[in-house]
C-alpha cells in the first residue's frame, strides 16, 4: 500500500458535482423515493406499532422513531452509494479511470465520492425531517442543527463503504458487509428502542458502533431533550470517517494504480 | 531538441513476471509515434506508465518535461488520452461527456463552450451533440473519445488502439483527423494491431514483444533494413514442393503459412518467370510491408 498521507484539495468538487448532474436527471424518482418510504416508516411503524407500545423513555413512540429513521436513512442511503452506485463507477463504467487520465487523482476521487454519499444522506434526511415536522413530531427549530450532523454521518458511513468497495471483486461481496455490519448497526443502534433495557454487554456493544452516536445527538435536537456528550459523539463520527478515509485511499491507490 | 517522452530502462512486474522489460524510448514533439506489438506485448501497460497510471518498478520516465511519476498531475493537465476500452459517461449525453470531462480539467464558462463547438464539429458529431451515449455507433463513440481527448488542447495525445473494431470508412475519419491534428503540431503517440494504419500515419515505430522493443525506426527504413525489395505470396497445389525445387533456389527467404508460401527476393524476375509456366499456382507479387517486418521480428504462432 501506497502510505504517502492523503493530499486534499478542492478537486474533490468535479467527482462530487459530476455525481450530482446524474442525480439531477433522475430527480423525480429520487425524491418520490426519498418522501415516501420514511412516510410509510413513520405511519406504519409509529402510530401502528406505537399503539401497543406507548410512551418509550418519556416521548411517544412516533417522536421517538422519528429521530432514528432520520438517521437510519443516512446510514443506508450512503452506505448503498459507497458501495453499489460507487463500484458501478469504480469496475463497470470506468468513470475513475476516465478521472484518473485527468489532473485528478485518487485522493481527489475517494475526497469526491465520500461528500457525494454525505450529500446523498442529507438529501434523503431532510425530506424525513421535514415529514416529522409536518406531523408535529419535531420539537423546535434547533432540530435543523439536524442536517448537518446528517452530512458528517454520511460522509463517515459513505467513507466505511468505500472501504469495503476497494477490496471488492464483484457486488456480492457487499452482502457480507450488510449481513455482519449495517444490518446489526441498524437493528443495535438505537433507531427502533432504546438500548437501556438491553444486557450490559449489548449496551457497551452499541457504543462501538457509529449510528448509535448519530442517534444520541440527533434525537435530543428533534426531541428538544438535553444534549450533555455532543463533543464525545462528534468525535467518534469524525474518527470513524477519517480512519475510513485513510484507509479507502490505501486501498483504492494500490487497486487503481496497479 | 527535448525529447516529449524520454524512457530510460522503464521496467513493469506484476506478479514475478517482467511485463515491461528495461526499455528505451524517445519520442520527439510534433512526431507520430507508433507502439507495435501482438497481444500482451505490454503496449497498454507502457502507455499506463508514461500517464503516471501505474508507477515502473525500474528506470527513469520523463513526459513533456516532468517527472514521471512524482509530477503526473501537471504532465496530465497537458496531455489527452484516447484509451483502449470506451469509457466515455452513459448517464450523460455527448455534450454533457465534453462539459463533464473538461470539468475534471478545472475548465468551464463561454471559452469552453467554443472549445466544446469546435470539437464537435473536428469529429462530426455536431448532430449528435443531445444524444445519449448508447445510441452511437462504434465509431461515433471512438471520435466522441477523441474530442474529449483534446478538450485541454494537449501537447502530447496518446491513442491505445484508436481504430480497433471499426469499419473502414470509420478508420478512415479518424486518420483523417489525425493528419490534421499532427499539422497543427501536436505530438501523437498511438498503439495499433494494423500495420497499414502504422504505416501511413507514424513518422517512426517501435515493434514490442514479450515488454522489450524489437526495432524502432521509420516504417520506411525498417521494411528496407528486415525485408527484402521484392515479395510474392504463392497459394496453390503442391505449392510446398514448388517451394522444395524452385521457390529456395531463387529467393533469399522462404516461409510457409498455413496453405501460402511467402518468398523474399532480391530479384523477382526468375520467380516471376516460373510461375507463369505453373498456372496451377496463384500468386500475388508486392513490395516488403510493415507487416512483413513485424511477422519476422515478431514470429507467426498465434498469441493468447
Ligand atoms: N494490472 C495488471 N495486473 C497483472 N497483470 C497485468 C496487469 N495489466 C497487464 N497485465 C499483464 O501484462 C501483460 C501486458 O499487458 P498489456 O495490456 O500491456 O498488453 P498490450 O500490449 O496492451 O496487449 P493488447 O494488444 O492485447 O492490448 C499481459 O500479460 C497482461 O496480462
Ligand atoms: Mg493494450
Amino acid at each position: 500500500m501506497n502510505h504517502t498521507l492523503p493530499t486534499i484539495s478542492l478537486r474533490w468538487i468535479p467527482v462530487w458535482r459530476r455525481n450530482f448532474l446524474v442525480w439531477r436527471k433522475l430527480i423525480g424518482p429520487a425524491l418520490l423515493g426519498n418522501f415516501g418510504e420514511p412516510l410509510l416508516y413513520l405511519l406504519a411503524l409509529g402510530y401502528g406499532l406505537g399503539s401497543f407500545v406507548g410512551e418509550v423513555g418519556g416521548l411517544s413512540y412516533s417522536v421517538f422513531l422519528a429521530a432514528g429513521i432520520v438517521c437510519g436513512s443516512a446510514m443506508n442511503t450512503a452506505t448503498f452509494e459507497g458501495l453499489y452506485s460507487a463500484y458501478t463507477r469504480m469496475a463497470h463504467q470506468q468513470t475513475w479511470g476516465g478521472m484518473l487520465a485527468t489532473p485528478l487523482s485518487v485522493d481527489d476521487i475517494v475526497l469526491g465520492e465520500m461528500i457525494w454519499a454525505g450529500t446523498k444522506s442529507l438529501l434523503s434526511a431532510a425530506p424525513i425531517l421535514l415529514v416529522a415536522a409536518l406531523l408535529g413530531l419535531v420539537h423546535g427549530w434547533a432540530a435543523l442543527w439536524v442536517l448537518p450532523v446528517v452530512l458528517l454521518a454520511g460522509v463517515c458511513f459513505g467513507a466505511l463503504a468505500l472501504v469495503v468497495t476497494a477490496l471488492a471483486k464483484s457486488y456480492d461481496f457487499f452482502l457480507y458487509y450488510f449481513t455482519l455490519i449495517v444490518t446489526p448497526m441498524f437493528l443495535f443502534s438505537g433507531v427502533f428502542f432504546p438500548l437501556d433495557g438491553m444486557p450490559m454487554a449489548v449496551q457497551w456493544g452499541a457504543q462501538v458502533l457509529p449510528l448509535t452516536h448519530a442517534i444520541a445527538i440527533v434525537r435530543p435536537l428533534m426531541t428538544g431533550q438535553p444534549l450533555p456528550h455532543l463533543l464525545p459523539h462528534l468525535l467518534v463520527l469524525l474518527g470513524y470517517g477519517a480512519v475510513a478515509f485513510y484507509l479507502a485511499i490505501g486501498l483504492l491507490r494500490r487497486r487503481l494504480l496497479a | 531538441m527535448t525529447a516529449t517522452v524520454q524512457a530510460l530502462g522503464l521496467t513493469k512486474v506484476y506478479s514475478g513476471q517482467t511485463v515491461v522489460d528495461g526499455i528505451e524510448l524517445a519520442v520527439f514533439p510534433g512526431e507520430c509515434f507508433g507502439l507495435l506489438g501482438p497481444n500482451g506485448a505490454g503496449k497498454t501497460t507502457t502507455l499506463r506508465m508514461l500517464l503516471g497510471q501505474t508507477p515502473p518498478d525500474a528506470g527513469s520516465l520523463t513526459v513533456l518535461n516532468h517527472r514521471i511519476p512524482e509530477d503526473a498531475r501537471d504532465m496530465r493537465a497537458r496531455v489527452g488520452l484516447v484509451p483502449q476500452q470506451d469509457n466515455l459517461d452513459p448517464d450523460f449525453t455527448v455534450l454533457e461527456n465534453l462539459r463533464v470531462y473538461a470539468s475534471y480539467f478545472g475548465l468551464s464558462g463561454p471559452a469552453l463552450q467554443r472549445r466544446i463547438d469546435e470539437l464537435l464539429g473536428f469529429v462530426q458529431l455536431e448532430a449528435k451533440a443531445q444524444a445519449g451515449i448508447s445510441t452511437l455507433s462504434g465509431g461515433m463513440k471512438r471520435r466522441l473519445t477523441l474530442a474529449r481527448a483534446l478538450i485541454n488542447q494537449p501537447d502530447l495525445l496518446i491513442l491505445d488502439e484508436p481504430t480497433t473494431g471499426l469499419d473502414p470508412q470509420a478508420r478512415q475519419i479518424i486518420w483523417q483527423r489525425l493528419r490534421s491534428l499532427l499539422a497543427q503540431g501536436r505530438t501523437l503517440i498511438l498503439t495499433t494491431h494494423y500495420m497499414e494504419e502504422a504505416e501511413r500515419l507514424c513518422d517512426r515505430v517501435a515493434i514490442m514483444d514479450h515488454g522489450r522493443i524489437l526495432a524502432c525506426g521509420s516504417p520506411h527504413a525498417l521494411i528496407k533494413q528486415y525485408i527484402e525489395p521484392h515479395v510474392l505470396e504463392v497459394y496453390g497445389p503442391e505449392v510446398e514442393t514448388w517451394q522444395e525445387d524452385v521457390a529456395r533456389q531463387h529467393a533469399r527467404r522462404t516461409e510457409r503459412v498455413g496453405e501460402t508460401v511467402f518468398c523474399y527476393a532480391e530479384d523477382e524476375g526468375a520467380l516471376l518467370d516460373d510461375l507463369r509456366r505453373r498456372p496451377q499456382l496463384r500468386f500475388m507479387h508486392r513490395p516488403g510491408n510493415l507487416e512483413d517486418v513485424f511477422l519476422i521480428l515478431t514470429g507467426r504462432e498465434l498469441r493468447e
